[in-house]
């Protein structure tokens, strides 16, 4: 018997640690510790229910799992045999008890192949990675296919970059193999930095030998022997994993000289970056790795033909290495079954924002938005009104309503004004302000500019006060067009994938919710009631007891009024931080 | 960078030295070295700077220019509690700018900033990657998850 418990960073949060530790005293206690084991996984994906627990064979799925419930799972379920009801995931809408993933409206619709093994594993075991088909990949491209044979599969499947370009992998591949050179390197790009997105540091904490295998058959294919994966510092936990899976593969021979007896060298190494969203440009990643400040240069000469140290270097997302095994084992035509005709086989999105079940999700290309958000997300948060769906991080734009019913793939993401970048999704309801959302993501691409060029590090910089105007009740209707005009000439005039990118968000906004724009310049106000400037506080005299409350708790002593007597907000003095309002408990307090 | 010179222990510069040294002093290895030495000081003050440009035969320029270019990299000591509020686009529309706005006001300082009795520095991250939990703040190595402007006073009171 096997109790799988989630290690990812989420549950990992929520005392997982604990959870195993006291799991596996129980079992010793109860003289079971031989015959059950406790194994911490990586993410099971329903990060919203979290920690989880899975027991096998029985396939029960306990959802929400606190250390204290360790005695009851071991008396309960593992001595008697009975499941536990009350850790069982309830269904939202029909209130029944769900045993297993199968059954939950959440995993129905997906499909998991990148995360195929995150939470089936023990990620610090290179055995139950073995088990699980692991590195047979490799084995199987050493040993009977040269590495054009390999390239073309690749090619074949349609496989595109997942981290957000969507160029074609094999063609990638094939140019980085063609290029000529004494020295080539393969570099995994493990900086994932876009805000909300998290479903790269999921599979190395939750399938580390899969990224490493990918990268060795990418070695064997482009003729390099040395791999580097280029890894956040943020990510303690997937750093630590990868160290142990690389010492663990290079003991059972899978890195390092002479791999499997065929001759063929390869071996990989960490590199930390430090802290900058735009280390995740390949250029910009590449001179981070050579020790220098992150700024990206001219791109041609692409890295396949230039790259570190000026040698041929072939860089991959982590999400897209993760696909290579399944293809190499089940085929080109299998993989580009999956998805649409430009867009192959499957994405993994961080769903996350005001959506009932946040997590991660794996679908297919052509799933529509609305099954992701209503079916595996379960629907927006607290029955409120859904207003958009932001995808693509600060490169990114919003979705609203009506692109609801769109198949997600990359041309169609970019047709609509957004993109698919590495799939971070946000939801957001109507108590955000779109205005607000923009000048978030514009406040992100301020601080991560690396500064070179000047259309990104100054334009952004205006795009940024613009928009504090106007969400300040200061703007005017001409605002709307500066905000236009500077940003196509942004995404004109800067060098990078950062700064082309940059003002989306203020422009599909601008599309999608120009009324928003308009109130708050031509009527001053925030329909969302979000924006701090365009409110005023009130006190209802109807409501109003005179308990005080309101009055003690205002930092600025910006409320009057004698005991059990109606009080007053001084507007001149309110700096609307709101707490007067959850203090009230006669609901005297309101905003206009 | 500051003219105020700060005394630096002797086997921590030994240490850095050393770490130099592991690496071979090769200028390629800067960042990762950087790394090394701000969990040896805490932090990577103007001397240290100094210490590692030496080393790896480099100019501090450059040391500086890579120090100031990452924001994992401070020149500030941080407080006995770092505390760390994530601002990805989860957190944020889940209410994470009225939890840093409450940190702020308890604590008196800014973003980046430490408390005058040195307990505490405030400071954003971008995403930890526990979206599941959101709005997200850490402390040290602990990690809070569906933190409440409310709450901040519960958390501040176990350090204090």
């Amino acid at each position: 018997m096997h109790i799988l418990v989630c290690g990812g960073t989420g549950c990992k949060s929520s005392n997982s640690d604990l959870l195993v530790s006291t799991l596996r005293n129980e079992l010793l206690e109860n003289g079971l510790d031989k015959e059950v084991q406790v194994v911490l996984t990586g993410c099971f994906g329903f990060c919203e229910q979290g920690p989880i627990v899975k027991v096998l064979p029985d396939n029960i799925f306990y959802v929400g799992v606190k250390p204290e419930d360790a005695p009851e799972i071991i008396a309960e379920h593992i001595i008697k045999g009975r499941t536990l009801q009350r850790l069982l995931y309830e269904d939202p809408t029909t209130k029944e008890k769900i045993q297993n993933a199968k059954g939950m409206n959440f995993y129905k619709k997906q499909l998991r192949i990148a995360l195929r093994n995150c939470g089936f594993i023990d990620p610090e075991r290179i055995e139950e990675s073995i088990a699980r088909d692991g590195y047979a990949a490799l084995g199987k491209v050493l040993t009977e296919l040269t590495p054009e044979e390999t390239v073309q599969i690749i090619k074949q499947s349609g496989l595109r970059g997942r981290g957000g370009g969507g160029f074609s992998t094999g063609l990638k591949w094939e140019i980085t193999a063609k290029s000529q050179a004494d020295q080539k390197y393969v570099v995994c790009n493990a900086d994932e930095g876009d805000p909300g997105a998290f479903m790269d540091r999921s599979i190395l904490e939750g399938d580390p030998h899969t990224v490493l295998e990918s990268m060795a058959i990418n070695g064997y294919c482009t003729g390099a022997d040395k791999g580097l994966i280029y890894i956040r510092a943020e990510y303690p936990l997937a750093i630590a994993r990868l160290k142990i899976a690389i010492g663990q593969a290079r003991e059972y021979g899978l890195l390092g000289k002479d791999i499997l007896g065929t001759g063929f060298n390869f071996d990989i190494d960490l590199r930390y970056g430090a802290g900058a969203f735009v280390c995740g440009e390949e250029t910009a990643l590449i001179h981070s790795m050579e020790g220098e400040r992150g700024e990206p240069t001219f791109k041609p000469p692409f890295p396949s033909e230039q790259g570190y140290m000026g040698k041929p270097t072939n860089v991959n997302n982590v999400e897209t290495y993760a696909n290579i095994p399944p293809i190499i084992l089940q085929g080109a035509a299998w993989f580009s079954s999956i998805g649409t005709e430009k867009s192959k086989g499957t994405k993994v999105f961080a769903l996350a924002g005001k959506v009932n079940n946040v997590g991660l999700v794996e679908v297919p290309m052509g799933t529509t938005l609305r099954e992701v958000i209503y079916e595996i997300g379960g629907g927006i948060k607290g029955n409120k009104k859904f207003k958009a769906v932001q995808t693509g991080g600060p490169s990114g734009g919003c979705l609203t309503e009506k692109h609801l019913d769109i198949p997600i793939d990359y041309d169609n993401l970019i047709a609509c004004g957004s993109m698919m970048g590495s799939g971070g999704m946000i939801i957001v309801d109507e108590d955000d302000c779109m205005v607000s959302m923009a000048k978030y993501y514009l406040d992100f691409t301020v601080e991560e500019s690396c500064g070179k060029c000047s259309p990104c590090r100054i334009g952004n910089k205006r795009l940024y006060e613009i928009l504090e105007t106007i969400t300040k009740g200061k703007g005017t209707i001409e605002d709307l067009d500066r905000l236009r005009n500077l940003s196509d000439v942004i995404k004109d005039t800067s060098l990078c994938g950062l700064g082309q990118t940059s003002p989306n968000p203020v422009l599909s906004t601008l599309d999608n919710f120009m009324e928003e724009y308009e109130a708050h310049v031509l009527h001053h106000k925030c329909p969302a009631g979000q924006c701090r400037d365009l409110m005023t506080y009130w006190i209802d005299t109807e409501n109003c007891v005179g308990c005080t409350a309101c009055a003690r708790v205002c930092p600025v002593s910006a409320i009057t009024g004698e005991r059990k007597e109606v009080h007053l907000i001084d507007a001149a003095l309110c700096i609307k931080c709101g707490a007067c309002m959850e203090k009230c408990k006669f609901n005297a307090v309101y905003v206009s | 960078m500051s003219s105020i010179k700060i005394e630096l222990h002797e086997n921590q510069v030994n240490e850095l030295v050393e770490v130099c040294k592991s690496f071979s002093n090769d200028p390629l290895e800067l960042i990762h070295v950087l790394h090394k030495a701000q969990s040896i000081f805490g932090y990577l003050p103007a001397e240290v700077q100094e210490i590692v440009a030496r080393e790896l035969k480099v100019p501090v320029a450059k040391v500086y220019g890579v120090v100031t270019f990452y924001s994992f990299f401070s020149m500030i000591p941080k407080g006995k509690n770092p505390i760390s509020i994530c601002m990805g686009t989860a957190c944020y529309v889940r209410g994470g700018e009225k939890v840093l706005e409450e940190f702020k006001r308890k604590l008196g300082v800014e973003v980046g900033e430490t408390t005058k009795d040195g307990l505490f520095s405030l400071n954003c991250l971008r995403c930890v990657g526990a979206c599941g939990l959101a709005p997200v703040v850490m402390v040290g190595d602990k990690t809070y998850g569906r933190v409440s402007p409310d709450g901040v006073q519960e958390i501040l009171a176990e350090y204090r």
